[in-house]
């Protein structure tokens, strides 16, 4: 039956399709460009990542431990500091520069790693319980708030101190810390999709509940999936910071922002120059990814298309 | 399904629904949706069910498909049997594999039966790849997409577009074509043109009853505009309180023009006499509209006789008091213990 002049045009449908497939993200790229913020956003984010890697390279991590009593609190360069410290000293007169650039690696580090993982885990948790309800729902629910019940900073100390400090450890215990306010938070949108006639409809054609959860569910809470997660990176790095402080975090000499910004709690008076670099760079890292997050659920919601 | 369609003979029912009732259980109150009805559909067939809000079409519908609302719907007792398969005892599995592709359903509001983040096509084969039996490739998925798309009269060029780039019809459109997709032997539309404007609604009708012909379609159209029933049904099922007041072939059930009013109700149950009395003719200019007083029962409470009884102008004691069975003359089935002593009319078994 097959005719040589159907399945030509058969082949150029077919091209079509994929062109339209991929022109699917093209477009949600080319949707992200046309928001300056957000680009600036995701500028600000890559460079910092950049720099994150770059920083061996550009600075060896040495520099970032090595003590010059005679250079204590000095100022920075460019405000009549000693040449070549363009952040100025902290007050074991280590390089304020080469630690902020090495305190970025762990920072990013542990706010990218708990977001995500708070992501993943919160997000299914919180659509499982949302769209089955019932036994699951108030069971998953009442045990999310007994952890919700318990301090953060309590619950985090207390992770951290059952299983010792460390990067790793830090993280598991930010994001156990974090993953009820998300479930919670994707469990009410979910409840509101759930309720949706699409919802139903989906179950009409005869799709089954895991399915529906994917394909359905999921795709339309991600505006605030992708929002919250960008929120939260900048928390996570505060909440990483307290750890720090309370000597449960990243354990010194070893750069880290938070730490960095307590340190230079002491000298506030002095030298407040050694709080307002880390803590710039804190203000920035989250604002250029609540930008970016933004604009990203801008581009992927197909309802704001012009 | 080549196979199903040959044995089955041309007589016996594609859907057969009896005695059925659903009830809502809360912890406060059971809610009585559906009294034991009953009734039968013939492959290609068309029955309109009719009735005001509340009176358990919609419930109807989703028992047929297995979607009553898990937490409190409850089939209290009857048996809905698909060519011979008794769709209540399906496991879950089984069940998803009717939905779609046997029974496919379409819903009341286009403007929120598609989902919002999907483009059409995806959303059309989306059925296709759940009920993908006989291994269909990608692009001969596509190629029924835009077959489908063609057929409701979308071109397929817009077939990559979001469902907010339609108008409302164009929507409903794309809701139709996704059910009939996978061909379902059994289409269920429940109210499709409600929320549709005057002139968007004759078209869908019309291409709804045009795709049935063609399809061979069995449908069961749930509705509470007369009209649509008039245009598009061989059978009509007036449904009150949860229960079918009034069953019959379209002529049966439907008025002759003109005799509107309770003078010529005779052959008609009193709330279908009702009904027909409450739409405006274009013929009588100056007439005013005789509505049904009252509302209907509480169907968390209802009355021990006659749902009706309370609202009817025609009642009688024992319509406070016993329940009526069926009185049958024909193809045409009246519950009121008015066609008790009627000539022609006789009691039929449940």
């Amino acid at each position: 039956m097959a005719v040589a002049g159907v399945s030509t045009f058969n082949s150029t449908q077919e091209e079509v399709l994929i062109f339209k497939k991929e022109s699917r993200w093209k477009e949600v790229i080319r949707r992200l460009k046309k928001d300056r913020l957000a680009m600036l956003g995701l500028a600000v984010v890559c460079a910092m990542i950049l720099f994150a890697l770059l920083a061996d390279a550009i600075v060896p991590y040495s520099v970032a431990l090595k003590m010059n009593l005679k250079l204590k609190l000095a100022l920075p360069s460019w405000a009549g500091g000693p040449a070549g410290y363009w952040f100025g000293c902290d007050g074991y007169g280590r390089d304020l520069f080469a630690r902020c650039l090495h305190g970025s690696r762990v920072s990013l580090l542990i706010g990218f790693a708990t977001s995500f993982a708070t992501l993943a885990v919160g997000s299914l948790l919180g659509a499982l319980v949302g769209y089955v309800g019932g036994r699951l729902d108030d069971l998953v629910m009442r045990a999310l708030d007994i952890f919700s019940a318990i301090p953060s900073t309590l619950f985090a100390m207390a992770v951290v101190a059952a299983m010792g400090p460390g990067i790793v450890n830090i993280c598991i215990a930010i994001s156990l810390t974090n993953i009820p306010g998300f479930v919670r938070i994707v469990r009410s949108s979910v409840l509101n999709v759930a309720e949706q006639e699409y919802i139903e409809a989906a179950r009409a054609g005869g799709a089954s509940i895991p399915y529906i959860l994917v394909k359905h569910v999921l795709p339309n809470t991600v505006g605030t999936l992708i929002v919250q997660t960008t929120a939260n990176v900048a928390s996570m790095i505060l909440t990483a910071a307290t750890l720090s402080f309370l000597g449960l975090g990243i354990n010194p000499p070893q750069p880290e922002w938070g730490a960095l910004v307590s340190e230079g709690k002491e000298f506030l008076r002095t030298a407040p120059h050694l709080i307002l670099f880390p803590g710039v760079m804190i203000c920035v890292a989250s604002f250029s990814m609540s930008v970016l997050g933004d604009g990203l659920r801008d581009a992927l919601d197909p309802r704001l298309r012009n | 399904m080549k196979a199903r369609t040959e044995n089955m003979q041309t007589d016996a029912p594609l859907l057969s629904v009896k005695n059925l009732s659903v009830e809502y259980r809360t912890d406060l109150e059971t809610v009585r949706a559906v009294n034991g009805i009953g009734f039968s559909l013939r492959k290609g067939e068309t029955l309109g069910l009719v009735g005001e809000t509340g009176a358990g079409k919609t419930t109807t519908a989703l028992a047929c498909m297995g979607l009553l609302p898990e937490a409190t719907g409850h089939v209290a007792c009857g048996t809905i049997e698909l060519e011979g398969e008794n769709l209540l005892e399906l496991p879950e599995s089984e069940m998803r594999k009717v939905r779609g592709e046997r029974i496919a359903m379409i819903f009341q509001d286009p403007m929120t039966s598609l989902n919002p983040v999907m483009s059409v096509d995806e959303q059309i084969a989306e059925a296709l790849e759940l009920h993908n039996e006989d291994n269909k490739t990608a692009r001969q998925i596509q190629e029924r997409v835009d077959e489908v798309l063609l057929m409701v009269g979308i071109p397929a060029s817009r077939k990559h577009d979001y469902p907010h780039q339609f108008s409302g019809g164009m929507k409903q459109r794309v809701v139709i074509a996704m059910a009939l997709a996978c061909e379902p032997t059994l289409l269920i539309a429940d109210e499709p043109t409600t929320a549709l404007d005057v002139t968007i609604q004759a078209q869908v009708i019309n291409m709804i009853r045009g795709l049935r012909d063609r399809l061979g379609t069995a449908m069961i159209m749930i509705t509470h505009d007369l009209g649509i029933v008039a245009q598009t049904c061989d059978n009509v099922a007036v449904m009150y309180a949860g229960r079918l007041i009034e069953v019959g072939r379209a002529a049966d059930v439907f008025l002759p023009a003109g005799s509107v009013g309770s003078v010529n109700s005779i052959e008609h149950h009193p709330y279908t006499a009702g009904l027909f009395g409450s739409i405006p003719s274009l013929r009588d200019r100056a007439r005013r509209l005789t509505p049904i007083p009252g509302l209907m029962p509480d169907p968390t409470n209802l009355p021990k006789g006659c749902g009706f009884a309370p609202r009817c102008l025609q009642k009688t004691p024992l319509c406070d008091e016993e329940s009526p069975c069926a009185y049958g003359s024909g193809a045409h089935r009246v519950r009121c213990h008015l066609f008790a002593e009627r000539d022609g009319w006789r009691k039929e078994d449940e």
